[in-house]
């Protein structure tokens, strides 16, 4: 009997293709955001809102994560931007292979950002680097205040939190405590920015604007 | 859910130790932090699936948890933090900065040689 140290980071592999995309990107000076949520909680609708109100001054690049189907690729390119579907076919997360390949199809020369929706999934894609400069977590607020609480991985790692479908509040539609998501999301992850926003009235987005183009500006 | 791709990438990693010192490797230790973590069941379970059949086949996982740690900024008493009752033990503070979570390691494996005189 023998035992050997190993120490060695178990997903390496990733981190390598992670790595990959991080220098492909940085070549063309592109900054590039990994969003995360639940399955429902209006990722595509965001981006798709953003695009169309940012489209005088932003070239955005979409590569869009899900089980099956290219139904959100298409939302995407139905406003005329560019967006390559991956297809995960059960697995939960997207791994940085899959987004280098996808990279490799994008336009990046041509756009000045580059967003990765993730499959709908609050745990598992936190755990994969894919080469973005940041992570942008999702909630809506039918799914609860309690999230922050429940799954606070992706809220620890996350640069910037929009609580969507704020419009559900008025009217108290649905019992959500914003200021509870902002206090144990905070104490999680202190620099974290949050941003209320409807990606269906446009209410509360400038702020989530001015954040993304100050970034794309500081790159 | 994510065990699998976790399974796929330890019983690669370990089949490439066990080539390299030419035995069977019959136990491995692994960590990962708070963030970090893995389900002990659910990947040992993937961990048999993708195994069968390869040398890593009946072997034994250990997995170490390594809690999330915390500093607190009034007192800088450094303790394992508990997310949902999150508060410094020491001076009762909510005031604290997250430290780095452990990733997901290979630390060890053992292994047995059927030949010990072969070296």
């Amino acid at each position: 009997m023998e035992k050997i140290d190993v120490g060695r980071k178990i997903l390496s592999a990733n981190d390598t293709y992670a790595l990959k995309n991080k220098q492909l990107l940085a070549r063309y000076g592109k900054p590039c955001f990994n969003l995360i949520s639940s399955p429902g909680s209006g990722k595509t609708a965001l981006l798709v809102r953003t695009i169309r109100d940012l489209m005088a001054s932003l070239r955005v690049g979409v590569i869009e994560g899900d089980l099956q189907t290219d139904l959100d690729a298409e939302r995407i390119r139905a406003t005329q931007a560019p967006a390559i579907q991956i297809n995960t076919e059960g697995a939960c997360h997207l791994s940085a292979a899959q987004v280098n390949q996808a990279l490799e199809k994008l336009p990046v020369a041509n756009l000045d950002v580059v967003f990765i929706e993730n499959v709908g999934n609050l745990v598992c894609p936190s755990a994969f680097e894919l080469g973005e400069d940041g992570k942008i977590v999702v909630l809506s607020v039918a799914e609860g205040d309690d999230k922050p609480v429940k799954y606070p991985g992706i809220f620890a790692k996350s640069q910037v939190l929009l609580v969507n479908k704020i419009d559900l509040l008025e009217g108290a539609l649905v019992d959500f405590d914003l200021d509870r998501v902002r206090t144990d999301a905070r104490r999680l992850n202190q620099s974290l920015e949050i941003f209320p926003v409807s990606a269906k009235t446009g209410a509360g987005m400038s702020r989530w604007y001015d954040w993304l183009t100050n970034r794309i500006r500081a790159r | 859910m994510h065990e699998a791709t976790v399974a796929q990438s330890l019983v690669e990693a370990i089949l490439q130790e066990a080539r390299q010192q030419r035995a069977r490797p019959i136990r491995a230790k692994l960590s990962c932090g708070e963030l970090n973590k893995v389900n002990d069941e659910v990947l040992s379970f993937a961990f048999q699936a993708v195994a069968e059949g390869t040398p890593c086949e009946g072997m034994v996982l250990q997995i170490e948890h390594k809690p999330l740690q915390a500093k607190c900024r009034a007192c800088g008493d450094v303790f394992a933090l508990d997310v949902s009752s999150a508060r410094c033990p020491a001076c009762q503070r909510e005031d604290f900065e997250l430290l780095p979570d452990a990733p997901l390691v290979l630390d060890e494996i053992e292994f047995e040689r059927a030949d010990d005189g072969e070296d």
